[in-house]
């Protein structure tokens, strides 16, 4: 089974391409970072296959069926949530919500909802934290949470947005060891983007990298190399590495790091 | 108190008001659309007084106009709660435009203060039904859309990958809000809605942890409110709606220090650098 087929996809936003008769595909339980620079349509992407945004031209097939809104089969982290944070709403009342959420009615959980909010609570170990307020939680804390309601309704394909954003380092490994544990647990296939490789190397299958409008999918000591950088943004890049880090220069310019600066929680 | 006719009918009218903007007011703040609450106020006001000017009851003409306006906005746009410039020229404009009938109308100074600042003693029978007519619609409606509300609220991008329209939701949840505003001005006025629809549900969300206490707590909050407030006028002959606005910022201020003091303190605060001792 394929998580995700994109054959000779062209995304247009606002009569801008963001991506040009791209061409890949993901195996149904595979681990696969989607990087490249801001702007570069990672977000983009993540909605394409979540039937959001429609294709131009070409063909999107997701879990071997035709793209389609509403696909119960997908879990998404969106990357923008910075607004849930001031809230005194419970971690578990705000991950309930999300439980059968997009049927009419009441919001009050069926049996079967609230089981499967333990559960999913359960699996990335927030059964405690779901107890307080969500002000009073860390960002790693509600990193946990949203990863919990993108698991609600087991789903085989996994869009993580940036769930690095505006952690420390120490809880962006925590993170990514999380969600390796999952992806393997489950057996089912993960798109995580991020604007840095560094927090994922050893734990990837493989990357996606995305940019000026064209994607390369590979081996990371095969995408993340001078030539292929290079192509992708458009300019000459160097690919340094240094203690088991990675830095993608542009003369002495960190195109990861630098770029990414003075944007953090921004969406 | 309750011997007279019309007490009697502002505390029902003032129950059925607040049974309703507590709940509304709860999704209206978590959304962080309170603006547009206020502004659809603004827009009633031209309502009622262009209705007095063709000669149809001001309420309806509220009602229409606040549900257009609502469902303009819904269709108009996601964020436009935060267009804070353009709504409030509209919002200014509207309440020009209700001058200007009121103007025509050449109506007496009571009418235009019972519309900006409420009359809720002079509810009379016929406009109770009215009300609770309009209220068991706002709060059918409410019950309908509640649970993709609260998904779309909380997580709008997760609840359209999930098959939530969220422009549906947000029409159908701003004409309830619409209806409620337009229930909320026969107590409090159109200046004032914000009192009952915002105030109880702001506080309640500073004190309450779990959605179901949350609601219950905004419309017990928003009850209390309206009673007393009457209440207090009847004994000290002040206008009611200035004493619900008081209730209602109280509440507020207290909830809000309830919440800040229960907040975990900073580990490392300015204060770590000059110990007591
Ligand atoms: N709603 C939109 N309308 C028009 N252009 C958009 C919209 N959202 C994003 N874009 C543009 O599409 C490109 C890709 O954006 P995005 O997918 O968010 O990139 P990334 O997630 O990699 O930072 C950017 O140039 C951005 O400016
Ligand atoms: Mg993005």
């Amino acid at each position: 089974m394929q998580a995700i087929l994109f054959d000779d996809v062209t995304l247009v936003l606002a009569g801008r391409t963001v991506l040009a008769d791209v061409t890949f595909a993901i195996g149904d339980s595979e681990f696969v970072g989607v990087l490249g620079p801001n702007g570069a349509g990672k977000t983009t992407l993540m909605r394409a296959v979540l039937g959001l945004v429609a294709p131009e031209r070409g063909r999107i097939r997701v879990l071997d069926r035709p793209v389609a809104a509403g696909n119960a089969r997908i879990g998404y982290m969106p990357q923008s949530r910075s607004a849930v944070a001031g809230l005194r709403l419970s971690g578990g009342d705000f991950v309930a919500g999300a439980a059968g959420g997009h049927r009419w009615g009441l919001p009050v959980p069926s049996a079967a909802d609230r089981q499967e909010v333990q559960w999913a609570l359960a699996m990335v170990g927030a059964t405690e934290l779901a107890k307080r307020p969500l002000a009073q939680t860390s960002g790693g804390e509600r990193q946990r949470l949203l990863l919990a309601q993108a698991l609600l309704g087991r789903p085989r394909l996994l869009l993580l947005d940036e769930p690095l954003i505006s952690l420390d380092p120490h809880h962006q490994r925590e993170v990514v060891e999380l969600v390796r544990r999952l992806q393997q647990e489950l057996g089912i296939a993960v798109l995580f983007s991020a604007h840095e490789i560094n927090p994922l190397l050893g734990v990837l299958d493989r990357v996606l990298y995305l940019g000026n409008g064209q994607a390369a999918i590979g081996r990371v000591d095969e995408v993340i190399t001078g030539p292929v950088l290079s192509r992708l943004y458009g300019t000459a890049i160097d690919v340094v590495q240094l203690n088991g880090r990675i830095f993608v220069m542009s003369g002495d310019y960190d195109m990861e790091h630098d770029e990414h600066r003075h944007d953090h929680g921004h969406a | 108190m309750l011997d007279y006719d019309f007490m009697r009918h502002a505390f029902a009218a003032a129950t059925i008001v607040a049974v309703v903007s507590g709940l509304v007011g709860y999704f209206l703040v978590l959304r962080g659309q309170t603006f547009a609450g206020h502004a659809l106020a603004h827009v009633g006001f031209t309502g009622a007084t262009g209705a007095v000017l063709i000669g149809i009851p001001p309420l309806w003409g509220l009602v229409l106009l606040t549900v257009a306006a609502g469902v303009g906005m819904g269709f108009l746009g996601e964020r436009i709660g935060e267009r804070d410039v353009a709504i409030g020229i509209v919002l200014a404009f509207s309440l020009g435009l209700g001058l200007l009938f009121l103007h025509f109308f050449t109506a007496y100074a009571t009418q235009v203060t019972a519309l900006l600042f409420g009359n809720v003693l002079g509810v009379d029978v016929a406009t109770l039904w009215t009300m609770l007519g309009l209220g068991v619609l706002c709060l059918a409606g409410l019950g309908v859309i509640a649970r993709p509300l609260l998904f779309a609220s909380l997580q709008p991008e997760l609840a359209e990958a999930k098959g939530v329209s969220l422009r549906l939701v947000s029409v159908l949840f701003l004409a309830a809000v619409a209806l409620a505003t337009a229930e909320c001005a026969q107590i409090v006025g159109v200046l004032l809605v914000f009192t009952l629809m915002v105030g109880p549900a702001a506080a309640a969300q500073q004190l309450a942890t779990r959605l179901g206490s949350g609601l219950l707590l905004s419309v017990a909050l928003a009850i209390a409110e309206a009673w007393l407030g009457i209440a207090l006028a009847y004994w000290t002959d002040w206008p009611t709606s200035f004493w619900i606005t008081a209730l209602s910022a109280g509440a507020y201020l207290a909830a809000s220090r309830k919440a800040r003091g229960s907040a975990p303190r900073p580990r490392q605060g300015p204060s770590s650098l000059h110990p007591l001792t």
